[in-house]
């Protein structure tokens, strides 16, 4: 491995992915740094949920290799817990536990994978309640919540895990329109405090403001990337110019 | 109605040493059916081929073959191999081997409603198979198996009857060797199916209070 000159958090190099004989992925190559936010955007079908399954494990990849801080991602072997631990996701369907509430949503990892001591991770649960603003409903359980509360349990969810980086799966696709800045928000802050994220999207708005790079993605390989305004006001490549007319005005 | 009641104080205490059987028979085999149809379950949805397969193979032997047969197979076959069990014993054992191929199928039917996504959540903070099956995926598969696991529990009440046949002295049997020896046999047989009865009715009690509190928090 040439890693000699840059060390990216995430590596992804050549990654192939077939479902059955269908082609999804066809040779992937990108990296994400510390501290940056880069959102993957492009039509469905194109492989951005796949890329990002793929990092954590909750997918395999056929060939290429992806890299986390030099370590290989390999769903298989028992080093993907700890890979697992550091790379948290955020669902688009939020995917919280129903039997428990939300604080024990939060703290269930820290303290049954990470062997926190309970009064430690609760009260560390709280407090990131709190920074997702439901500093009230810590005893609520799932069903009594809303979409954009229940997808702001799963970003403090992730978040008690200390996680090098989280991913987010269309965080923001199964909410009502209403209830999407509120989740938003909370991802913006977290940009701002220096989180690594990648961002499956269709929020272009999200990605103009808060993504330091915007990769487009259509047929299994990365159609264009830069810089997140290059990207999404002036894009060169004319499937990319395609793709946003149609997103950016649907009528 | 009067020689029913001075006929029932009589034969009631003999009764009743019926009943204790039938208690120890259907705990027995519910504990021991209960334990069985979880492993063979969790070997079902373990994601392990020849796992699976092993249990596949055995739960379906089970079912395939009439539980009285399995009975007399424990009671009368097996100490030709030198494996002498007490009538008690190969009761609870028989009917608990037979009915853990139903429990398993009904065990198994609730893993595999819960979504997917959950065992992606429990899998993305680092939880391992074992895991995520003791906290995430059978917490809430209690919930959907329970209606019908309080179906099998009085099922298995009933057929614990079926133990009379290799000389357990249950309910059933202490109400045959009655009659026989009386000829009373509506006071008998009326007795024995109101205390079957009143055996069934706090179990199917106990199944709604299980719901309900297993229920909690999952308003939808």
């Amino acid at each position: 491995m040439s890693q000699v000159e840059r060390h990216s958090m995430i590596e992804i190099a050549g990654v192939t992915k077939s479902f059955g004989a269908f082609p999804v992925l066809k040779g992937i190559t990108a990296n994400v740094d510390k501290g940056e936010v880069v959102c993957l955007i492009g039509p469905s079908g194109s492989g951005k949920s796949t890329i990002l399954r793929c990092i954590n494990g909750l997918e395999s990849y056929d060939g290429g290799a992806i890299t986390i801080d030099g370590a290989r991602v390999e769903r298989d072997k028992p080093s993907i817990i700890g890979i697992r631990t550091a790379m948290a996701m955020v669902f688009q369907r939020f995917n919280l536990f129903p039997h428990r509430t939300a604080l024990e949503n939060v703290v269930e990892g820290p303290i049954f994978v990470k062997k926190e001591p309970p009064a430690q991770a609760m009260a560390r649960g709280r407090e990131l309640l709190a920074r997702v603003g439901l500093a009230d409903k810590v005893d609520a359980y799932p069903g009594q919540l809303s979409g954009g509360q229940m997808q702001r349990v799963a970003i403090a969810r992730a978040l008690a895990m200390q996680p090098k980086a989280i991913l987010f799966d269309e965080p923001t696709s199964a909410l009502d329109p209403e209830l999407v800045g509120e989740v938003l928000q909370v991802m913006k802050s977290l940009a701002d405090d220096g989180m690594t994220m990648l961002v499956v999207t269709h929020e272009m708005g999200f990605a103009r403001e808060v993504a330091d790079r915007v990769l487009f993605l259509d047929g299994g390989v990365i159609v264009e990337q830069g810089p997140a305004r290059e990207v999404l006001s002036a894009p060169s490549h004319p499937r990319t110019q395609d793709f946003l007319r149609r997103v950016l005005r649907p009528i | 109605m009067q020689t029913f009641l001075r006929d029932a104080t009589q034969f009631l205490p003999l009764l009743l040493q019926g009943v204790k059987f039938t208690l120890i028979v259907a705990l027995g085999s519910l504990a021991l059916s209960t334990v069985l149809g979880l492993v063979w379950a969790l070997m079902r949805v373990s994601g392990i081929g020849w796992l699976g397969t092993i249990a596949k193979v055995i739960v379906n032997t089970l079912r395939g073959i009439p539980i009285l047969v399995q009975l007399f197979y424990i009671y009368f076959v097996l100490p030709e191999f030198g494996i002498a069990l007490t009538a008690l014993q190969a009761a609870i054992i028989g009917l608990g081997v037979a009915y853990s191929a139903y429990q398993s199928e009904n065990f198994r039917a609730g893993i595999e409603a819960i979504d997917h996504g959950q065992v992606e959540a429990a899998q993305s903070i680092g939880m391992g198979w074992g895991l995520t099956m003791r906290r995430v995926i059978l917490p809430q598969a209690i919930r959907l198996v329970l209606p019908p696991y309080g179906n099998i529990m009085v099922m298995m009440l009933k057929d614990s009857s079926q133990a009379s046949t290799i000389t357990v002295a249950e309910l059933t049997l202490q109400g045959t060797l009655i009659a026989s020896s009386t000829f009373k046999n509506m006071t008998v047989y009326s007795l024995v199916a109101l205390l079957y009865l009143a055996m069934c009715l706090p179990l199917m009690g106990l199944v709604s209070w299980l719901e309900r509190r297993f229920g909690k928090g999952t308003r939808r």
